[in-house]
């Protein structure tokens, strides 16, 4: 690792001590303000701390947190790795990362998406991870199609190796400027962003993605005997515009149920700690992002078994004998991949806010099919429950509107209740039940 | 209302024009005719397929720079949105949607591109994206309450002689002038996005009795009374 320059030091150094005093003054975990700090003394500070690290960036609509952290732990095997495992993804954030870890050879990012180019061009990194597209947060996000077309032009004509879910005719279209990509088949459940070509407008015709009942495998790699299952299932997964050359192209991993189909055809039974289908697609990114830095899949699987919960993510908080596991769901694709995560004997919580961090435009409930939770005790709370309450009301979901988490909490039968609050919702039941990680 | 006393509407290009929740404007009709009785069908057509002209509502919503110019292009080739308002059908056409109605609206680089024609309007980009929170006073001929919902657009609209504001604009900004949206015969163009229904059942009340013909029974609007009133109370006594 060379030696940063005196001042990019010094910067490095001041904001590690903001970060020190902002986790001691309680104010966070400290890793965006000590970010700033340093970028605030040092603008080229990212382009040197990033220098002669080994590096892949992680972007998506959803997942980017928990797939980074899978990716880290994956990497681990090879030497210390610098990762933002906060979720602060913005330059700041990716500051505080790197110069926290300096010896690190190894670096794992997540990257909003709409810094994604920026990041690209400072930190120079050679691998790049892309997962799914989607509506998010509108009012301050913007236009995805625009991001994607931002996306290209920031990987054109580079050397890097980009990652990326060939199911996602957006993710498809935003990465396949890149010199070399590996496609990964890690689904699409949320198809609402792309029923359109994204190179003409012309219309996509897919093949549905019907449920099929996962297959009975062994534990640990099996031989793909059921090698022509694997090509129909993949099959489900295909696009392919009507009216232009654009199309999915042929991927080389596969999510293949409970499991993953690596380049060799060997099917690896996942068995991850991490519950629902996105988390099995976010781990088939990682082990191939795992293989493009050396790590062969029965290397990296253990370690991603060793992820249980990331950032607050799952994590089960308690109180007077209520187990309430907690669920983030920030944008209408993630409520889907909730709802799949959700244990239907149990109530469910439902928060909603529409604070600056989540979008101050509550329009994208009407996007989510609610109706998945009828037949069950359904309560809604959050700074936006009447929001919420005019939409299960119209999808025809009974539920019960409470004025706070621990009211909503206080109403349960001691036991098990699950949580779905979207970003701020579920950071205040976190902050009042205590920050487990 | 068709002799077959079935309350028809049309979706127009879920696939394009559909960023903001628009579905709900949908799922409100449907609901607040279902419970006064009226049978409704719903058509969702994708944008490579025909318009078709046998609707009583069509509704059409917001979507970015280059869908919105796709949907113009087809709607203008396809000619079955022009016929079905021709026999009098009625239409809610939400932000992008309320742009292409017009004879221009902005394009990507603020190019004018050709509308649909079928309102008395042109659009063009502002300087400023507007995003928040709008009030407006309903046209009083319309006979409805308070208007309130949000919005997330660049566009500026001036409205011609053929078209009446759909509203004055107390919070937010609208068309650019202090109107909000328009209005014509049984047309409606906002840049309220997504479910602009669902903050304001009398519009869709007023939709819904264009379509029928007859004045409808009131509802139990508690949940839309509930939202309205602290919507309205949290912007106003900003
Ligand atoms: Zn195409």
């Amino acid at each position: 690792m060379t030696q940063l320059p005196l001042r990019a030091q010094l910067a490095s150094a001041l904001g590690r001590t903001a970060a020190t005093l902002s986790r001691a003054t309680g104010r966070g975990d400290g890793s965006v303000i000590g970010g700033r700090v340093g970028l605030a003394l040092e603008p080229d500070l990212l382009r040197k701390l990033a220098q002669d690290r080994k590096l892949a960036l992680v972007s998506a609509t959803n997942g980017k947190t928990t797939t980074t952290r899978l990716i880290t732990s994956a990497l681990q095997d090879l030497g210390e790795v610098a990762t933002n495992a906060f979720g602060a993804n913005m330059p700041a954030g990716h500051v505080s990362a790197l110069s926290s870890a300096k010896h690190a050879p190894y670096g794992v990012l997540e990257v909003d998406e709409k810094y994604l180019p920026e990041v690209i061009d400072t930190t120079g990194a050679g691998v790049i991870v892309l997962m799914n597209l989607s509506r998010d947060q509108m009012d301050r996000a913007g236009e995805i199609w625009l991001l994607a077309q931002k996306w290209r032009r920031a990987l054109a004509g580079r050397q890097v190796h980009v990652i990326a879910n060939a199911d996602d005719p957006l993710v498809t279209w935003g990465a396949s400027t890149a010199a070399g990509v590996t496609w990964v088949s890690a689904g699409q459940p949320w198809k609402e962003d792309s029923w359109c070509c994204p190179e003409c407008g012309g219309p996509l015709d897919r093949k549905g993605m019907e449920y099929t009942p996962p297959g009975s495998a062994a534990p640990g790699p099996v031989p793909a005997a059921a090698h022509g299952a694997v090509v129909s299932r993949a099959a489900e997964n295909d696009w392919a515009c009507r009216e232009c050359a654009f199309r999915r192209p042929q991927p080389t991993w596969f999510l293949d149920d409970d499991a993953v189909i690596d380049p060799h055809g060997q099917r690896w039974v996942l068995d991850i700690e991490l519950p629902g289908r996105a988390n099995r697609a976010n781990a088939v990114m990682a082990l191939a992002t795992a293989a493009a830095f050396g790590l062969p899949v029965q290397q990296a699987l253990p370690r991603l078994r060793e992820v249980t919960s990331v950032a607050g993510r799952y994590t089960v908080v308690q109180r007077d004998g209520r187990h309430a596991r907690l669920l983030l769901a920030k944008n209408p694709a993630g409520w889907l991949e909730a709802f799949d995560v959700l244990d239907r004997s149990l109530p469910v919580i439902l928060s909603v806010n529409a604070q600056g961090p989540d979008g101050r435009d509550t329009s994208w409930l009407w996007d989510v099919d609610y109706r998945v939770l009828r037949g069950g005790p359904v309560f809604v709370t959050g700074e936006r429950r009447l929001d919420l309450a005019l939409r299960l009301d119209i999808a025809g979901v009974p539920f019960q509107l409470v004025n706070s988490f621990e009211e909503a909490l206080a109403a349960q039968p001691p036991g098990k209740v699950d949580v779905i609050a979207n970003y701020t919702a579920f950071q205040q039941i976190r902050s009042e039940f205590g920050r487990a990680v | 209302m068709p002799s077959d006393s079935i309350l028809r509407l049309v979706w127009i290009y879920p696939d394009l024009l559909s960023t903001y929740g628009d579905q709900g404007n949908v799922l409100v009709l449907e609901q607040r005719a279902q419970r006064r009785g009226i049978p409704v069908e719903t058509y969702h057509v994708r944008s490579a397929d025909p318009v078709p002209e046998g609707g009583d509502i069509y509704l059409i919503g917001g979507g970015e720079d280059r869908p919105q110019i796709l949907a113009a292009e087809r709607l203008r080739r396809d000619g079955g949105l022009h016929r079905a308002v021709a026999r009098g059908a009625c239409l809610l056409a939400v932000c992008a949607g309320y742009q292409i109605m017009g004879t221009t609206f902005g394009g990507e680089e603020g190019q004018p591109v050709d509308g649909l024609g079928l309102f008395d309007i042109s659009s063009g980009r502002g300087t400023a994206r507007a995003v928040g929170e709008l009030v407006g006073e309903a046209d009083s001929g319309l006979g409805i309450p308070t208007l309130t919902g949000f919005e997330n657009h660049m566009g500026v609209t001036r409205l011609g002689p053929g078209v009446r504001p759909l509203a004055t604009t107390t919070v937010g900004t609208g068309n650019g002038n202090g109107t909000e949206g328009c209005h014509v015969g049984k047309m409606i163009g906002t840049y309220l996005h997504g479910p602009a229904l669902a903050r304001n059942p009398g519009l869709a009340d007023l939709l819904l009795t264009w379509a029928v013909g007859f004045q409808l029974p009131p509802l139990d609007d508690t949940w839309f009374e509930q939202l309205r009133q602290e919507r309205l109370g949290a912007v106003l006594s900003r």
